[in-house]
């Protein structure tokens, strides 16, 4: 290979891959921090019902008045009076992608995206900076009634159905950052899917975040109307920058009874931004909620989808894979809350810490006394890469009931000696041989993928290996 | 004419030397058994081949083709036509026997790779011939294959590799007699003018499918006696005793 130096060549790969960016071009760009003040023209730049604006003021209160979490990853390096909290790159959203700038369409060739949309996409929700600013959605899905808009539309649009469901989920007191996002949301997706209706393809959205100390504060809501049946798929990348940002979203999802949700992301955060993410989806008798959470980048991750269980017979399936590699805290985790009888559970979670990286995860599980019948199975499977790289596993569990079967296993391995030179035997190089057993530990999750996701997150499993020896 | 030259060669685990001073030759085109006691050092040499990182080599050397392999990767060894059927075959989860071999494909033969269909439809025969299941395609690399199965497995990748030397270490160990049979007539459609073999066993009964042109006996580090077909016979009749006996007269 043509390589003088690995680590510097795979940076400059990722670099030349995800790193760039686009000059900026901002219409609105309000001064850096948080006051009432910077809130109340979030609002007013929207044009926001009445109820909005107090809801964000509201929350504002409640952020400056909370704690920040202080288990988990060290969150220190968050400066919150250094970020900028709204931008906005162009007017209002648009519809047809000849009206998107040239500048953005740049940004997402780059990253592929067009074709990916050729292959797969139907309806394209992409956000840049933090707004989105083009979104399509397949013809026939608005026929059956779908709606698939980005955030700040389906307030306009569908003021009742937004506000029946907004915040309902994960209210803004939930913890320091959900505040935060209530408080200065902008973007994200909302989709409807009405009673029975089946959306085959997935739909997706794609992220980034393109200027110095800009926050992004998506915030997603989906309903999955009864008897339903949707995808929805989130990839992200963010260029290199040297200081710290912060991603702050909010994602709340509600799978009414014997609707089937799945909810895919694979995250791959430029290494300074500080990704604290609440997710939680809430299911009604006989849902299904699956999160499907891969996560590869940024500094610090936090994230701990969480599943209500809320009706009889609902199932939540939590898979998860997380990636360190130096200088990386990845804390993956989930939460979990049978509410109701004969609901079932599964949480798999798979780690790979590398190079002085270090994985996490910390899971909750509750059973009510309600809860009786129940099914609850945690898998946690870590492996290290070498030596300097740490894992860790917090388990919490608070079981209310005795009728219930739990299951709870966690592993920790390295690669063997014998696997390696099995596989070298065989010509694979020693990056190459790594790679396909690290490949091969998050296959379980991996398969899940839609097809263009699993060869994306297989290369990227590949960039980081070949940094990881000679 | 190509071969596999080892001469003088010592090697050592964990500074404990293991093979003190063997040489042996296989050229291409001829399949050469190896015998010897238990902890002789079969493994060892099959595994100095390959290159085990686990292994130094502290004088002799390994000539493939009249390159030395000492200081090379057990990957580079693969790309220059080695190839060691593991007696004991590690299980990689996850990977599935398909995908791992059209990527050691990939690996062994880089531009020359076939094309996707060449490689399914010779992947199919080859495990036609060897009576494999076709389910296992899917399966993931030797986890939670019978022993039987592995072997089976490491002779299918001999055949989608199509090595030019191979090391085959205790291949017939652990297989029923009709396992045997269909590994033997594996192995033997294999054999050919462009493919040598080092067939590592404790059991002439291999030998009667697999016919070797040389015979060797490994004892104690070193090759203490050659022959033809015939000695494996001898051995079986005699034992590792008779050996040491006509050695130390000899
Ligand atoms: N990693 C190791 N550490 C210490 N000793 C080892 C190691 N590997 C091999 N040996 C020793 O080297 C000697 C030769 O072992 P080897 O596996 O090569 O024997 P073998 O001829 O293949 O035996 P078998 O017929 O049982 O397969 C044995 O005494 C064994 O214990
Ligand atoms: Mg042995």
């Amino acid at each position: 290979m043509k390589k003088p130096n690995n680590t510097i060549d795979i940076d400059t790969d990722n670099y030349e891959r995800y790193g760039f960016h686009t000059p900026e071009k901002y219409l609105v760009k309000l001064p850096k921090g948080l006051s009432q003040q910077v809130v109340a023209e979030i609002s007013e730049q929207k044009q926001e019902p009445d109820w909005m604006r107090k809801f964000r003021l509201n929350a504002l209160k409640l952020f400056a008045r909370m704690p920040m979490p202080t288990w988990g990853a060290d969150l220190s390096g968050v400066k919150f009076d250094d970020i900028h909290y709204y931008v906005r790159p162009t007017d209002r959203p648009k519809q047809n992608w000849d009206d998107v700038p040239e500048e953005i369409k740049d940004t997402f060739d780059k990253l592929g995206i067009p074709e990916a949309e050729k292959k797969f996409l139907a309806g394209v929700g992409a956000q840049y900076e933090s707004e989105v600013v083009y979104h399509s959605l397949q013809k026939q899905w608005e026929e059956l009634g779908v709606i698939f808009l980005d955030t700040d539309s389906a307030l306009r649009e569908h003021p009742d159905i937004f506000k029946k469901y907004f915040a309902t989920v994960v209210p803004p007191g939930d913890n320091k950052l959900s505040a935060l996002n209530s408080a200065v949301w902008s973007g994200g997706s909302f989709i409807y899917i009405p009673p029975g209706v089946h959306v085959t393809i997935p739909l997706q959205a794609y992220f980034r975040i393109n200027a110095q100390n800009i926050g992004q504060f998506e915030r997603t809501l989906i309903i999955a109307d009864e008897g339903s049946n949707v995808q929805y798929v989130e990839g992200c990348t963010a260029p290199v920058y040297s200081s710290d940002s912060l991603h702050a979203a909010v994602v709340e999802i509600i799978v009414l009874k014997g609707a089937r949700m799945r909810y895919t992301t694979i995250q791959n955060w430029s290494r300074n931004v500080y990704n604290l993410v609440t997710k939680r989806a809430f299911a009604e008798e006989d849902a299904l909620v699956e999160w499907v959470d891969c996560n590869l980048g940024s500094k610090i991750t936090m994230k701990y989808p969480s599943v209500f269980l809320k009706g009889k017979g609902a199932r939540a399936d939590i898979l998860s894979v997380a990636y360190a590699g130096e200088g990386q805290h990845i804390e993956a985790g989930s939460k979990v809350f049978h509410m109701a009888p004969k609901t079932t559970s599964v949480v798999v979670s798979k780690s790979i810490s590398r190079a002085g990286g270090r994985t996490s995860y910390r899971g909750l599980l509750r059973v009510s006394p309600k809860a009786a019948g129940s099914k609850a199975n945690v898998r946690c499977d870590a492996l290290l890469l070498d030596e300097n790289s740490q894992t860790d596993t917090y388990p919490y569990m608070d079981v209310r009931e005795d009728d219930i079967s739990l299951g709870h296993e966690a592993t920790v391995s390295k690669i063997g000696d014998e696997q390696l030179f099995y596989l070298m035997s065989r010509g694979l190089s020693e990056s190459e041989a790594t790679a396909l057993i690290v490949r091969g530990f998050i296959e379980p999750v991996v398969k899940e993928l839609p097809m263009e996701y699993a060869i994306e997150m297989n290369r990227l499993i590949e960039l980081q290996m070949e940094g990881s020896v000679g | 004419m190509d071969s596999l030259d080892i001469t003088a060669l010592h090697v050592s685990v964990k500074d404990k030397e293991i093979l003190h001073g063997l040489t042996l030759s296989v050229p291409r085109g001829e399949v050469h058994a190896l015998m010897g006691p238990n902890g002789s050092g079969k493994s060892t040499l099959a595994n100095a081949l390959m290159g085990h990182p686990g292994l130094t080599v502290t004088q002799g050397d390994i000539r493939w083709k009249g390159e030395s392999l000492v200081e090379l990767s057990p990957d580079e060894r693969a790309k220059r036509g080695l190839f060691l059927s593991f007696q004991y075959p590690a299980e990689i989860y996850g990977v599935s026997v398909t995908n791992f071999l059209r990527m050691a494909q990939a690996a062994r033969l880089g531009n020359d790779t076939g094309s996707l269909t060449d490689f399914h439809k010779d992947l199919k025969e080859q495990m036609k011939l060897l009576e494999i299941d076709p389910s296992f395609s899917k399966r993931y690399l030797n986890e939670g294959f019978s022993g039987g199965e592995k072997k089976r497995h490491e002779i299918l990748q001999m055949g989608v590799l199509k090595p030019e030397m191979a090391i085959l270490d205790e291949t017939d160990s652990g297989l029923d007699i009709d396992a045997l049979k269909i590994v033997a007539r594996g192995v033997n459609k294999l054999r050919g003018p462009e493919r040598g073999m080092l067939l590592i066993t404790h059991y002439q009964r291999l030998l009667n499918y697999i016919v070797p042109d040389r015979v060797h006996v490994l004892m104690n580090g070193q090759i203490v006696m050659s022959g033809d077909k015939d000695l494996a016979l001898e051995l079986e009749k005699n034992g590792y005793d008779w050996v040491k006996e006509t050695t130390a007269s000899g």
